[in-house]
């Protein structure tokens, strides 16, 4: 499939983006002085914030991109489709029962046994009520996850006072991690995850003619769906498990890319993690920044821009085509 | 090319085909014709793999179980009756996706790759198109496309599925020498679904009738285009009109 590299010129900024975020702080701009313990202290937490907003952001775009190439649905995205409740859940359960101390795999591994089966309960449901169609999708999905939010508050209704307090705290929605193998172990799991969808590009390609298409083409339907929608899942749980829930952002980048360099997942696949990874880095210094000292959940900000743009989708008329 | 022995196919409860077999030799080219719902669509759907069936089913003379999906689609290729019209891949694009099975995993196309692509399009007069996106296209081109994506696989056999819906007159004349070149110069296997019985005795050689999930009829088009099968077949009264200049037979409509 062909591409055009002078469509990736634009690339070239992102690295520079992500310098200037990394300058960026609520004292000002700048690097902080890394010959003091504060200094180099506010180093390493800007630094962790940066990875961990990149890798969250990059996960989240490809996880949409994939969701929307094999569900032909302009608007399935983990978090509209109840996949991110269903990931916070299980990471909730992790914390509350206090597995989350025993190994950094804990978290991501809860968040993706609960995102799995809420993606496939939200397939089956939306199945059998007509299809995958844009309404039916999303019905399905915010059904999905009022139950969820509600066995959500049951879990916290049971959990000790200090799980509580750790449960709220990450459901907020933030990118300040604690503990670097736990960054590590999502950051491995995130990057097997979009290996997975760059390797079926090509089907993801075909899909978007339709199964019965991509069949005749010669993809293995039966297998290769599991397994996009399996490390689709995977990306978005894991970035659950690390950052809490943050809409939007795999609905935004993979649009605007479709945009850009057009349908081709060979490009969109890795495109989508540079720019999602970029996106989120820059909400990230918005909310850091825009209201320092106070910090805003980077949620919020993801969701004032998503949401708007969730809205344009919806009311545009007739089907909701992938571009 | 194709043989089937008493297939029987069912969606969940509802039984769309009934003990249907026939053989279909390499170079054939058959129509297959019948009222809306008489199973000519889930019959192709079984030949592809999609529809899972009981009985044999056999293409090249392997079950079309035991063939690979890569190995299926290189050998079979379908045309689909309508097409994804709204993702906006550039024409070619869309064709190169007809060597999905051929492609490999990682890198760009092989040269070998480009040029059946190139051929495909040229043989369907679609070349000229190749940087437009689908979007933007008539049904007919996009109709076009769509055989030139089969075709970008060098198929022994082709399905399609009323390909001639959505075309004119002479993009219709055009598109049935195309499949008879193809059928005369390389031996391609052609089974065609097609609603004008017109279209069908002036093509095709060999024609076979279905009617709710049944064959009811199979042979030359002066075996099959009679009033009464059709008549039974259809639920309509017909009138069968020889057109001995054309070497076919004007199927048409009665009012009651």
């Amino acid at each position: 499939m062909f591409f055009s590299s002078h469509k990736l010129f634009w690339l070239i900024p992102l690295p520079f983006l992500l310098a200037l975020c990394l300058l960026i702080g609520p004292s000002g701009f700048g690097l902080p002085d890394t010959s003091t313990a504060t200094g180099h202290a506010l180093m390493e937490l800007r630094l962790s914030r940066l990875l961990t907003g990149f890798i969250v952001g990059a996960a989240l775009s490809c996880s949409g991109c994939a969701l929307q190439a094999v569900l032909r649905n302009a608007l399935a995205e983990p978090y509209v489709l109840g996949v991110s409740s269903g990931g916070s859940l299980g990471a909730a359960f992790v914390i509350a029962t206090g597995l989350s101390a025993v190994t950094p795999l804990a978290l991501p591994l809860g968040s993706f046994i609960t995102a799995a089966l809420t993606l496939m309960l939200v397939c089956l449901l939306a199945g059998r009520a007509g299809g995958y169609s844009p309404n039916t999708l999303i019905l399905t999905g915010v059904v999905a996850g009022s139950m969820l939010s509600s066995l959500h508050m049951l879990l916290l209704s049971f959990a000790r006072s200090q799980a509580v307090h750790s449960i709220t705290w990450w459901l907020l929605g933030n990118l300040q991690v604690t503990s670097w193998p736990m960054l590590l172990c999502v950051t491995l799991l995130v990057i097997a995850a979009i290996g997975a969808l760059c390797f079926e590009s090509r089907t993801l390609n075909a899909l978007l003619l339709g199964h019965e298409a991509a069949h005749n083409l010669g993809v293995h339907t039966r297998i290769a769906i599991p397994c996009i929608l399996a490390a689709a899942t995977l990306a978005a749980a894991a970035a659950v498990a690390i950052s809490g829930i943050i809409g939007f952002v795999g609905l935004i980048v993979p649009h605007a890319l479709r945009r850009l360099i057009g349908v081709n997942h060979r490009a969109l696949i890795p495109c989508a993690a540079l720019c999602g990874g970029t996106f989120l880095v820059i909400c990230d210094t918005l909310a850091r920044t825009l209201c320092a000292p106070h910090e805003i959940p980077v949620g919020v900000i993801t969701a004032l821009s998503g949401g708007p743009f969730f809205l344009y989708l919806l009311a545009r008329k007739g089907r909701t085509p992938l571009a | 090319m194709i043989t089937l022995s008493h297939i029987t196919a069912a969606y969940k409860t509802e039984t769309v085909l009934t003990d249907v077999s026939f053989r279909i030799a390499r170079g054939e080219r058959v129509a297959l014709v019948g009222p809306n719902g008489a199973g000519k669509s889930s019959l192709l759907r079984v030949i592809t793999g999609q529809l899972p069936a009981h009985g044999s089913i056999q293409v090249t003379g392997t079950d079309i179980a035991k063939l690979s999906p890569r190995v299926r689609a290189k050998r079979l290729a379908v045309v689909p009756q309508d097409i994804a019209s709204d993702i906006p891949f550039t024409a070619h694009e869309f064709v190169l996706l007809g060597r999905t099975a051929s492609l490999p995993r990682f890198g760009g196309p092989a040269t070998a790759d480009l040029e059946a692509v190139r051929e495909a399009m040229s043989l369907t007069k679609t070349w000229h198109l190749r940087l437009r996106p689908l979007p933007e296209m008539s049904g007919g081109e996009r109709q076009r496309l769509a055989l030139a994506m089969a075709l970008a696989n060098r198929p022994e056999i082709i399905l399609l599925d009323e390909p001639t819906s959505h075309l004119d007159l002479r993009h219709r004349a055009e598109l049935m020498q195309l499949l008879i070149r193809l059928n005369n110069e390389r031996q391609t296997t052609i089974l065609m679904v097609v609603h004008d019985l017109t279209l069908a005795s002036q093509f095709f050689p060999r024609i076979i009738l279905l009617s709710e999930g049944r064959k009811i009829a199979d042979g030359p088009p002066s075996d099959v285009l009679r009033a009464k099968l059709l008549e039974e077949a259809y639920a309509c009264r017909v009138s069968v009109v020889p057109l001995p200049g054309l070497d076919a037979t004007c199927v048409l409509p009665r009012l009651s």
